[in-house]
């Protein structure tokens, strides 16, 4: 039974903009004719460029934002009519913002959040001493949150969103502004809570480590329409990003010519040349082996930020 | 209900760390309760009876007014002035996906600092201006009993106008102008520019029947004993408008988080 389940949704906001006297009013679809399900213990990493609808959407599954089209079930209610029932059920980290109130010290807020979700004592005191042991948060209990630095107070937050045992957990930019020891110890963190409480995470992010550390599943969305879903791997392989051949030869020559490959840079005996993933290497090395004076090379892979690069930026279609 | 009793004590722990805050702020009233009492004794030495408040009326009229402008929130509150900004800003976000009613945990942060402002410093100028001034005290259990309740009614019923007032965040998009016509029509109609039992006619009908009125006129005439219809009457009518209020609120709030757009991202 799936978790999360989104059929046709479609979320549009009126945009108001004043020129002088006149006012304008345009239509933003921020998210358009969205489908896609989530599996109980899934780890999904939500991505797209900036404006593309991540937030919106995930506005829309924590029940704080109505859809303007379509249909959400989340733990198999709609979560805008149930929104309190479903609170109870979730966790949710905005990395802008903050759940931990500013003027209390760590511990206060957990004690808060803990009468909040009616967590009993016994597995309150369980599972904060957990978080404070992975999260390192001991030493920072009894200090005020707005002396926490944005890393600490980011740790903080993930553990508020999970002391109530959520069986879904929705985090928006997580690691944002996070140095990189932080961040890892935060992925590390998550792999463990969804390896061992079986929790469904969704996490968008701007950092694609995060994606690769964590997140068994990628989406891809882009001005509100879903343009992937799948693994990494299956993402890295549906991409015809061209893959680059470094060549270095005994000496400087005008471009090489191999069939297949074309040559897109220069530099003294050294020469790069693309060639689509459809095309195998090795006969292109023989080629060039057999034909010019080779001394060493190199094929690099496309990297997944290449790949995505492409998918944001649609080739014109003729 | 554990959560909203655990918030509203943590509100008064909050509020009791602003020390200095506190002390500037009760010996700010205390001047202010000598410049008042100044121009009132001048009022009422023209006008004796004026209102039906005699001489020492007035005066504990000013010095209760300015014990208690902070804890009812005359001029708005920390609190509501801050779920204003969040409304603004969008953070209103982190609260509404809490397994939390919006008001009653608002409201809870909200009685938590009135009650801390009440106790510690509500007084205080009280004290200071009965060591100059011949004050009124009441007497008898009852009348304290009604005093106490009459003050948490009024600031429910402040509440209830200052929730208002940051939930209109969400359809106007800029709502400091709410605030300054709310604090406007809060000084005037609560009696703190002029006790308003000096207004004759209609107009002092009027402003004895809005909510503004219920917030701090009402109590401080329980506590001089002069609400027009007795003491009854009065919190009845206190508790009116906390009714009215309150249910516009949480229409206001279920209306706000359905229809609603959440700024920013
Ligand atoms: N309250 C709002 N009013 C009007 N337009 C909005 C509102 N919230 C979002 N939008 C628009 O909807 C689109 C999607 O915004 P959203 O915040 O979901 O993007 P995002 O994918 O989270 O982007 P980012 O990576 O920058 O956080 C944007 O074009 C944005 O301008
Ligand atoms: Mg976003």
């Amino acid at each position: 039974m799936a978790v999360i389940e989104l059929s046709n949704v479609s979320r549009a906001f009126t945009v108001t903009s004043r020129t002088g006297f006149r006012r304008t009013r345009r239509e933003v679809r921020a998210v358009d004719g969205l489908s896609f399900t989530v599996e109980p213990g899934e780890v999904v990493g939500y991505i797209g460029p900036n404006g593309a609808g991540k937030s919106t959407t995930i506005k829309m599954l924590t029940g704080i934002l109505v859809p303007t089209g379509g249909s959400i079930r989340v733990a198999g209610v709609d979560p805008s009519r149930n929104r309190l029932k479903l609170a109870k059920r979730i966790g949710v980290v905005f990395g802008q913002r903050t759940t931990l109130w500013w003027d209390l010290p760590l511990k206060d807020s957990f004690a808060v959040l803990q009468k909040m979700y009616d967590v009993p004592r016994a597995r309150h005191r369980e599972n904060l001493a957990t978080f404070v042991e992975l999260l390192d948060l001991g030493d920072l209990l009894d200090v005020p949150v707005r002396q926490l630095s944005l890393g600490q107070r980011m740790r903080g937050d993930i553990a508020a969103a999970l002391l109530h045992d959520p069986e879904i957990v929705y985090l928006d930019e997580p690691t944002i502004g996070l140095d990189v020891i932080s961040k890892a110890r935060l992925r590390e963190f998550l792999a463990q809570v969804n390896a061992e409480r079986r929790t469904t995470i969704i996490l968008t992010t701007h950092d694609l480590d995060d994606i690769e550390a964590l997140c068994s599943r990628v989406m891809i969305i882009d001005h509100g329409h879903q343009i992937f879903d799948g693994t990494l791997a299956h993402l890295r392989a549906s991409q015809s990003a061209p893959r680059t051949l470094v060549v270095d030869l005994a000496t400087s020559l005008p471009p090489i010519e191999v069939p297949g490959a074309t040559v897109t840079k220069v530099n003294g005996p050294r020469q790069h040349l693309t060639f689509p993933t459809t095309t195998k290497a090795a006969p292109l090395l023989a080629e060039i082996a057999a034909n010019y004076p080779l001394v060493d090379l190199s094929v690099a892979e496309p990297t997944i930020e290449s790949v995505i690069t492409q998918l944001y930026t649609p080739t014109p279609t003729s | 209900m554990g959560v909203y009793w655990a918030i509203g004590v943590r509100s008064f722990r909050r509020f009791s760390t602003y020390r200095i805050a506190t002390a500037s702020g009760a010996f700010t009233n205390t001047v202010f309760g000598f410049i008042l009492c100044g121009i009132y004794l001048t009022l009422w030495h023209e006008r004796p009876g004026l209102g039906g408040y005699d001489v020492s009326d007035a005066l504990t009229f000013v010095w209760l007014q300015q014990g208690l402008l902070m804890p009812i929130g005359i001029f708005g509150a920390t609190t509501t002035v801050e779920l204003g900004e969040r409304v603004r800003s969008g953070e209103i976000a982190v609260d509404l996906y809490r397994p939390t009613h919006l008001m009653l945990w608002w409201l809870s942060v909200d009685l938590g600092r009135a009650m801390f402002q009440l106790i510690v410093r509500g007084g205080a100028p009280l004290l200071v201006g009965a060591f100059v001034f011949d004050l009124k005290f009441p007497s008898g259990a009852l009348t304290w009993l009604a005093i106490a309740l009459g003050l948490v009614l009024g600031i429910l019923v402040s509440f209830g106008l200052r929730y208002l007032v940051a939930l209109s965040g969400f359809w106007i998009t800029d709502s400091r102008g709410t605030e300054h016509l709310a604090l406007v029509l809060s000084l005037f109609f609560s009696g703190t520019v002029l006790p308003l039992v000096v207004f004759p006619g209609w107009i002092g009908d009027f402003a004895r029947a809005t909510p503004w009125a219920a917030t701090l006129q009402v109590p401080i005439d329980i506590w001089l004993g002069r609400n027009p219809g007795g003491v009854g009457a009065a919190l009845l009518f206190q508790l009116g408008w906390i009714v009215v209020l309150l249910l516009i609120g949480q229409l206001a709030t279920s209306f706000a988080t359905l229809k609603v757009v959440i700024q920013g991202g």
